[in-house]
């Protein structure tokens, strides 16, 4: 019997308790009535107008963000990692800077940028060539589409620059020998061997919008309709109608569980190609005439991701009036003077380190110990173990909201209204991601040399004090940022779960949007990217090498 | 004479002595109430006044009382409502200090035995619309629903004149509102509109595919910047700062009459810094402070000394249509409901 056992099962323990509890209240509560079980409120969700139309949306949301993620991030990734594109580092690290973008800076930019009337691009669109009307309508449909799509491509480039680099230019190669030209080798030679991996970034892409909380709040509800993530949390304002709230989350909680399930068995077949083997060598495919027009076309779409939005936010932070051109007398540092001097933005700027330092801690160090657990396969069930840490990437951020919400406002455990709740949402939120990050970092230290502490004696815990955790110190550490990053920018599960003497920035930064504090938020928004491109710096240091990149 | 004179002497300096305790009474007093709330550290209020606005207040009251901090929570009534029900149910007391623009939320908590029976110092002498009969809460500022535009799209002549005239197709993606299931200032608006022009004013109004914010203070910077020329609501005096810092704003008080949003304030039943809260509620009637309120803000108030700017219309001078909050308390789920089935959202 090992003696570590019980340090094994209590951390399995605890991810059962972290994942079981909380959704099966939210089935317990969906299902509440005045006079015991009911399907009431499910009837509910699928009659009532509003909310049919709200389901409706968000699928037309995810449909198209989705497919336009696809269009942009493809022929990006391809680009990246097959050709001879100039300038791939600089590309690399602008999309990297568009992944840890906040979505809803990015959505609050654009009403800036391109508001019907006021937006700076229209005004400049309608300066040029007299026209009446708008260029661009960030409020509405396409334009959530569109602002939702350039912060979410970078999940498919992820996806798919990694796996075109996995593939060995040999077959290629063979089709042109043979007279294929380069479009038909890319179409009916790369193309099908990426297929899965294309699908399934699909699949990623759809499943990060259909989530997605902020940029919905900020550009959909000024034109008058909700998707399915603000609509439960319009479900909250008072009389509160959180048993609707529970059961209209569960179509949410159903779809993302089905499309990973989706993703899952596409990514297992690896039957189309020599996917994942490290032989072959890739040469680059040399553009020719097309390189600088490439390079353009990239550039374009991160322009509107990267310099853009933040050159109106900066705008916005230092200015007066933001729709005014930037002059000496519209210069002032009083929005970032209001910013820091109300009390609500210093304390949620201390909650929000004190979180994110907190959930990075444990959930690195948990991430590590279930990673070590489950690839040492030191518990029976261990493939279980697996499967919960991941679970919870299924639940989108605003119905595990909701499940804490109805889980830790009742005894035994009152959470609400302590940071306490907003942890265990991170945590939870964050486990999955730093789970795959830690399982990468154990799968490259080698058992022997564990195997060789403890035939010298050593017990397994103080093996992996000794021996495993400095050999995989620098990929703990960025586990650790990675979570650091994704628990600053949290706004979905944080906008239902605070109180207000625990707002984190996030909130603060919705709030003041709310009132049309345009450069209040800017200054804040400015701030978070500060704090999210230092952790990010970090990693980029300790791994020595982009993490949009391959493992190379 | 020698005698009477000691006599006389003591009678005197023990009259001077009362005199001195007498006008030392309320002092002593006073001085035991902000030890008390001194030692309580600070006020937590929950307030739907513009952020700006509140900060203000919050700053002139902790100059005033070195030592107890004002802890702002701003955000809009309806939230307002929503947060303390939410952290009652959850057995939270966190809030000291509740003030919203919806009448119907201080009907609502009194019935529900949430406030605090409290007459701040003064408060007698306000005007009648500002105070609850019982005494659980008083008017702390008020504010009317108006129509603005922006004056360097829209000319004074083409400009809306009466809340009628916004249903003219020629304002159709022209026009912005806030939010009643947000702002307590706009759902006495809808609910006044309502009852004036009846549901079909709303109705109507929707087709002409309104831009929806939120705060009733938003408007005002949307009408500013362009974004939209026109706003069919929000309070008055957000667009006379507005207005004030220089921008391209002109506020209509239609002719049929200004919705008048009366914002209320008590102290929660609960308050976790009871003396701080009563001595920061005494604080917001003291005459300073309201002409405050009515000089850099330019709200209204019920303090009968108050002086407004002479660029403000007085109350008198306008017809205001009045709300009874018992019918907005009982309403109040009805005006959100209708708005967004109209809206959308």
């Amino acid at each position: 019997m090992e003696r570590s056992l019980p340090v094994w099962v209590l951390a399995a323990l605890a991810l059962v308790l972290l994942m079981a509890l909380p959704l099966g209240w939210l089935g317990y509560v969906s299902l509440g009535g005045e006079d015991g079980a009911t399907l009431a409120h499910y009837r509910q969700v699928f009659t009532d107008g509003a909310l049919r139309q709200a389901l409706w949306n968000t699928v037309v949301l995810a449909f198209w963000v989705g497919l336009a993620s696809l269009a942009i991030g493809a022929p990006m990734a391809w680009l990246a990692a097959r050709t001879d594109l100039p300038g791939p580092r600089l590309i690399r690290g602008l999309i990297l800077a568009s992944f840890v973008t906040p979505p809803f800076l990015g959505a609050f930019a654009w009403v800036m940028l391109a508001g019907p009337n006021a937006g700076l691009l229209n005004k400049l669109y309608r300066s040029l060539t007299g026209a009446e009307g708008p260029l661009l309508n960030v409020f509405g449909m396409p334009g959530l589409i569109f602002v939702v799509t350039i912060y979410t491509f970078p999940y498919v480039f992820i996806m798919l620059a990694n796996t075109l680099e996995l593939i060995p230019s040999d077959v290629e190669e063979a089709a042109a020998m043979l007279g294929a030209s380069r479009l038909r080798v890319a179409l009916s030679v790369t193309l099908p061997m990426v297929l899965p991996a294309i699908l399934s970034s699909f699949i990623l892409a759809v499943l990060q919008a259909l989530a997605l909380f902020g940029s919905p709040a900020i550009l959909a509800l000024p034109a008058g309709f909700h998707t399915v993530t603000t609509q439960i949390w319009a479900l909250f304002q008072y009389p509160p109608k959180v048993e609707m709230a529970a059961a209209f989350s569960v179509p949410l909680l159903l779809a993302t569980a089905l499309l990973l399930t989706l993703q899952k068995r596409l990514l297992g077949r690896r039957g189309y190609a020599a996917i994942g083997g490290k032989g072959g060598r890739r040469r680059r495919i040399p553009l020719g005439s097309w390189r600088l027009p490439a390079l353009a076309a990239c550039l374009g779409v991160l322009a509107c991701s990267i310099f853009l939005p933040y050159a109106i936010l900066a705008k916005a932070a230092f200015a007066r009036a933001w729709a005014q051109p930037l002059t000496a007398d519209n210069l002032t540092l009083a929005n970032v003077a209001f910013t820091f001097q109300q009390g609500s933005t210093r304390s949620a700027i201390l909650n929000t380190l004190e979180l994110g330092v907190l959930t990075a801690c444990v959930g690195a160090g948990l991430a590590a110990l279930l990673a070590y657990v489950i690839n040492r396969k030191l518990i029976p069930g261990h493939q279980a173990l697996a499967f919960l840490t991941l679970a919870p990437v299924a639940i989108p951020g605003v119905v595990l909201a909701v499940a804490l919400f109805v889980t830790y406002t009742r005894p035994p455990l009152l959470l609400y209204g302590s940071l306490a709740i907003l942890f265990v949402a991170y945590l939870t939120k964050e486990l999955p991601v730093g789970y795959a990050q830690s399982d990468a970092t154990f799968k490259g230290v080698h058992p022997e040399l564990e195997e060789a502490g403890r035939i010298l004696g050593a017990g397994r815990l103080r093996v992996l004090g000794e021996i495993t955790a400095p050999l995989a110190r620098s990929g703990i550490i960025a586990t650790w940022c990675f979570v650091f990053i994704g628990v600053i920018r949290e706004l979905s599960a944080s906008i239902i779960l605070f109180t207000p003497n625990t707002k984190v920035i996030s909130v603060v930064i919705f709030d003041l949007k709310e009132e049309g504090e345009f450069g209040a938020i800017a200054v804040l928004g400015l701030f978070m990217l500060l704090m999210t491109f230092a952790a990010v710096v970090v990693v980029q240091t300790l791994l020595g090498r982009d993490f949009v990149s391959g493992k190379e | 004479m020698r005698a009477a004179r000691p006599a006389a002497c003591s009678s005197v300096s023990l009259v001077l002595a009362l005199s001195v305790a007498l006008a030392a009474a309320p002092a002593l007093a006073q001085d035991a109430r902000v030890e008390a709330a001194r030692k309580e550290g600070k006020v937590v209020w929950y307030t739907s006044l513009a952020l700006s606005s509140a900060e203000r207040v919050a700053k002139l009251f902790e100059a005033a009382y070195p030592g107890i901090t004002v802890e702002v929570q701003r955000t809009g009534s309806e939230r307002i409502l929503q947060r303390v029900m939410q952290e009652l149910q959850a057995n939270l007391r966190l809030v000291d200090v509740i003030h919203t623009s919806d009448a119907g939320h201080f009907v609502l908590l009194k019935e529900k035995k949430h406030l605090l029976r409290y007459t701040p110092a003064g408060a007698d002498a306000l005007a009648p619309g500002f105070k609850d009969r019982d005494g659980y809460y008083y008017g702390l500022r008020a504010t009317v629903n108006v129509i603005a535009y922006n004056t360097k799209i829209v000319t004074a002549a083409e400009a809306p004149r009466t809340w009628k005239d916004l249903l003219d197709p020629k304002w159709k993606g022209r026009l912005v509102t806030a939010h009643p299931g947000y702002s307590g200032v706009i759902a006495t608006h809808v609910l006044a509109l309502a009852q004036l022009h009846g549901w079909d004013y709303w109705k109507q109004l929707a087709q002409n595919r309104v831009m929806l914010v939120q705060s009733a203070v938003d408007p005002a910077g949307v009408v500013a910047s362009g974004e939209r020329p026109v706003a069919v609501d929000g309070g008055d005096y957000t667009f006379y700062q507005t207005k004030k810092k220089g921008n391209p704003v002109e506020i209509v008080y239609p002719k049929e009459g200004v919705p008048l949003v009366v914002s209320p304030t008590a102290i929660a039943a609960w308050a976790p810094h009871p003396n701080a809260a009563k001595l920061f509620t005494d604080f917001t009637f003291s005459r300073e402070l309201q002409q405050v309120l009515a000089d850099s803000e330019g709200l209204y108030t019920g303090h009968p000394e108050v002086r407004y700017p002479a660029d403000k219309p007085r109350l008198s001078d306008l017809k205001l249509l009045q709300i009874d909050p018992e019918e907005l308390q009982k309403r109040n789920e009805e005006i959100k409901k209708r708005f967004v089935e109209f809206f959308g959202a």
